[in-house]
């Protein structure tokens, strides 16, 4: 009885460490084509129209709204100590630091990243993935390490964009339904945001934007059979992405803040 | 195909330059980053106590900005405060500067007035009368103790 517990706990052990294990060879592995050339260019900006260029509606509309709710949400709350004055910091400050890079890696990775891991793993269940290698081609290279990189690029820049449109957002309801002066708003902004809160920014989404493809690729990469198995390796991804980016996120802000 | 192309370099460079416009208009217009070295001659002064002031302070004269706080260092116990003037402003040998504060616990900041004498302070120059920033807590403890 004893023997056999110790025996399903340490299969258990050995087939998750075994898995953090191969994920992290294939991370190592797909940058490893950074140094090796050639590097696939088109490839990689055909992935920058699709997760970048693609999502870009999408970030607009959701980083206005969600600057519109900061701002109404921190008026009520500054309006009761008497400093309206700081909403535009407050709006700023939260986006640029926190909300831009979070909601837009999530965002991201619910549009873009669920789509990467089904590609990937149809391709693998068509045996495409197997003929690539037989051909003598690094399906790395060509399906991986592009999408890796794109999604680096594509995420910092999309943050940038929430950023911007939350600001503009928090503009619309502090100063033209709140009644703020708009001067107050921006002068306000411009005393109390440094360029650390911004390159702090920029430090999370380029991790963040790392981590999602990472994630999404090595589902897809290492997917169940048949449609079934798809489904379930989306789904996979999409939730595993998400919790580690919160969880990163925390990590991150306690060192570089 | 030609077109597929050309809609894919169009799409991803207008991405690309969206991108930095946002960028760009953070750090430069709400972030008052200078990436570029905008001028000014380095001109120094001595304070007993700058209590507060930090870089990038303004400086003033008669409430109009004319230079920025570069930085601030320990020289002989005293603080040494480098600041970059705009080039079209001429301070004289006997400007007083003093720092003040903006409202009554706003930023510190410093201020210049002016001089009557022909000399002019040259580049690196140093001015030489200078107030230290007002001590709140020690006002109010000589005002408390009765030691005025």
């Amino acid at each position: 009885m004893f023997v056999r517990l110790t025996l399903w706990l340490g299969g258990i052990g050995t087939f998750h460490i075994r898995r953090v294990g191969r994920s992290g060879i294939f991370l190592i592995e797909s940058l490893a084509c950074l140094l090796t050339p050639p590097i696939k260019w088109g490839r990689i900006a055909r992935r920058i129209q699709f997760i970048g260029w693609q999502s870009t509606g999408l970030i607009c509309l959701t980083g206005a709204f969600t600057g519109m709710v900061l701002a109404l949400q921190g008026y009520n709350t500054l309006k009761r100590v008497g400093s309206e004055a700081l909403l535009g910091p407050l709006v700023a400050l939260s986006l640029i630091r926190e909300l831009g890079p979070v909601l837009a890696a999530l965002l991201v990775t619910g549009r873009a990243g669920s789509a990467l891991t089904a590609e990937i793993s149809i391709m693998r269940n068509n045996e495409q993935v197997d003929a690539m290698k037989l051909m003598g081609l690094n399906p790395l290279r060509y399906l991986v390490f592009p999408a890796m990189v794109a999604g680096v690029i594509s995420l910092t820049i999309l943050t940038w964009i929430f950023d911007v449109t939350g600001i503009f957002g928090g503009y619309l309801i502090g100063v033209k339904l709140l009644g703020l002066p708009s001067g107050t708003y921006f002068g306000e902004i411009s005393r109390y945001l440094e360029m650390d809160d911004i390159v702090g920014g920029i430090y999370k989404s380029l991790s963040f934007g790392l981590i999602m493809t990472w994630i999404c690729c090595y589902k897809g990469y290492y997917t169940g059979i048949g449609a079934e198995g798809a489904s379930k390796a989306t789904t996979q991804a999409v939730v595993t992405t998400s919790v580690f980016i919160l969880i990163w996120d925390f990590f991150v802000t306690t060192v570089i803040f | 195909m030609k077109t597929r192309e050309l809609y894919l370099e169009f799409s991803v460079g207008l991405f690309m330059l969206l991108g930095l416009a946002a960028i760009g208009y953070m750090s430069v217009k709400l972030a008052k980053k200078d990436f570029f070295d905008t001028g000014g001659y380095p001109v120094h002064a001595l304070f007993s106590n700058v209590g507060g002031l930090s870089p990038g302070a303004p400086v003033e004269i008669a409430g109009v900005q004319i230079g920025r706080v570069k930085e601030i260092t320990l020289d002989d116990y005293d603080a040494k405060v480098l600041m970059i003037m705009n080039e079209d402003v001429e301070l004289q040998e006997d400007v007083i500067a003093s720092i003040k504060t903006n409202g009554l616990f706003g930023e510190k900041f410093v201020e210049i007035v002016p001089g009557g004498v022909d000399e002019i302070i040259q580049p690196g120059g140093i001015i030489i009368e200078t107030e230290p920033a007002m001590d709140f807590e020690g006002l109010i403890s000589k005002f408390v103790h009765g030691k005025f």
